[in-house]
């Protein structure tokens, strides 16, 4: 039985890895179609736009793994009333509901993103300094962290009004503008890639940093922007808690 | 047809979401091509940065109308047991399904209304409008979804057969978005791709209905699409019926 189970679970890590060269396949194709007619969109060159492609897959592996699932089980505990023991326990009700679930072969396309972004890389030529890579490796983790609040925040605030299934459509749809710099989008659309759903400092300013592109300020300003998300996602997450009534009434 | 209509129009939240859900994907796309054509010079492969914008904006009702019933749906239904009351009604599933999809559509159409406007205000679209082109719009758009509601139910049947479906829809969907003209119209894809684009039925349900609206295609080359749509709706629905009789054929086996 438990062979079986490990033969069930291979599977499901072939057809992850599938799905995931797949999207890569369909980013390469819409990347080399876009440089078959420009030498540069914006100011950004091939290899750059396949290292913010790389930043999106990494970033995107990550919420497939840890955020995504655990919405899905956010909502199916409010459903069915089975929060309740999550809320009653000593610890973080917040950091609690966020750690209960894992998609492990989703964490693939960490790997393969980071693949894309050595990739990139090694076709700029561009010199990779210390500062730079440790600058990255903050501006990741800030982008995870922004991410992470949006999705909560966001599911804690709407799933009332829809249905879940469909709202995680909505929010996927929203992340994959991330797969393009923000700079090539019309002054409202980047304004509110920036402010509104910041996933200019998730995906495009990492990219910056390891393309070297930057002007740090903007990883200060990144650094600023998670804190002010985190502290946003923590305030609605307090205001859903106290609305919730149980379903022991 | 009429509780199609009744569920998108008591879920109109929902649907009104939904197309913003969909408008994000085509403002990435004509932002990009948008900056693109203002890098050459107001152009790419003969396209006018307003028909980019015309294109895209078409392109959000052809995906709404072109939601077809996901072949994964399938797996939950025989997988709970839900077959069984399809099964034991004297119509054919098909119907059932075809219809309820259909009579969401004059929802979405009422509902696209606004976001047109909004799209149209932005990003400054230009139509060649006549007559013959919202005439064969309308039986474009419906020849769009005959079509791709027919090949996603037979590739529905996979279900029957394995529980790892999910695999083939993953290439039928990729190769979707790159040969239907969704990603970008076929013209700046390279010309392989867009002869072999011709030969598929992708591009006849989305490619083909916007170029008809914008007044890209002559009355001829419209009606030469409309043909080809009912010869892929009629050519893979021939099949699905050979399909649906050795797919019902092997649930009975699998059920008892």
């Amino acid at each position: 039985m438990g062979a079986l189970n490990e033969l069930q679970y291979r599977i499901n890590l072939w057809i992850q890895l599938f799905n995931s060269a797949l999207a890569l396949g369909t980013g390469l194709v819409a990347i080399a179609v876009v440089y078959a007619h420009t030498e540069t969109l914006e100011g950004w060159s091939a290899a750059e736009l396949l290292a913010v492609l790389g930043v999106h897959l990494l970033i995107g592996g990550f919420l497939k793994t840890f955020v995504v699932p655990n919405m899905w089980r956010l909502i199916q505990d409010v459903e069915e009333g089975t929060l309740d023991y999550t809320l009653t326990r000593p610890a973080d009700s917040q950091l609690l509901v966020s750690v209960r679930e894992v998609s492990i072969w989703s964490v693939i396309d960490v790997p393969l993103g980071v693949g894309v972004i050595i990739w990139a890389m090694s076709e700029m030529t561009a010199d990779v300094t210390p500062i730079g890579v440790a600058g990255f490796l903050v501006a990741l983790m800030c982008g995870a962290a922004i991410i992470y609040s949006i999705w909560l925040a966001v599911v804690t605030i709407a799933f009332k009004a829809i249905n879940i299934g469909d709202l995680m459509q909505i929010l996927n749809g929203v992340y994959e503008a991330g797969r393009w710099p923000v700079s090539i989008y019309p002054l409202w659309l980047r304004g509110s890639l920036t402010v509104l759903v910041p996933l200019a400092f998730a995906i495009t300013v990492p990219a910056e940093i390891i393309t070297n592109r930057i002007n740090w300020w903007w990883l200060a300003a990144g650094v600023a922007v998670t804190v002010a998300a985190l502290f946003v996602c923590r305030l609605v997450w307090r205001w859903g808690i106290r609305n919730y009534s149980g379903a022991s009434v | 047809m009429r509780i199609g209509f009744q569920r998108e129009i008591q879920y109109r939240t929902r649907a009104f979401l939904m197309l913003f859900g969909f408008m994000v994907e085509p403002i990435i796309y004509l932002a990009v091509w948008t900056s693109v054509a203002e890098a050459q010079g107001g152009q790419i492969a003969g396209l006018a940065s307003g028909t980019l914008a015309a294109y895209y904006i078409v392109w959000t009702l052809v995906r709404v109308f072109n939601l077809a019933f996901a072949p994964d749906a399938w797996e939950w239904r025989i997988r709970r047991g839900r077959m069984n009351e399809f099964l034991s009604q004297p119509i054919h599933p098909f119907h059932r399904d075809f219809t309820m999809f259909a009579g969401g559509k004059f929802v979405f159409t009422l509902l696209w209304i606004p976001v047109a406007f909004f799209l149209t205000v932005l990003f400054d679209p230009v139509f060649e409008w006549a007559v013959i082109n919202v005439v064969g719009f309308v039986l474009a758009i419906w020849g769009g979804f005959a079509v791709r509601f027919v090949m996603l139910y037979l590739l529905g049947m996979i279900n029957f057969w394995t529980t790892r479906g999910s695999a083939v829809f993953g290439i039928f969907i990729a190769s979707e978005l790159i040969l239907s003209g969704r990603l970008v119209p076929l013209e700046l894809m390279p010309d392989w791709v867009e002869s072999l684009a011709a030969w598929l039925p992708f591009k006849w349900t989305f490619q083909f209905p916007i170029d008809t609206l914008i007044g890209r295609l002559d009355p001829a080359e419209i009606v030469t699409g409309i043909g080809m749509q009912a010869l892929w709706a009629v050519g893979v629905g021939v099949i699905f019926a050979l399909v649906w009789k050795r797919a019902i054929r092997r649930y009975g086996a699998v059920g008892n």
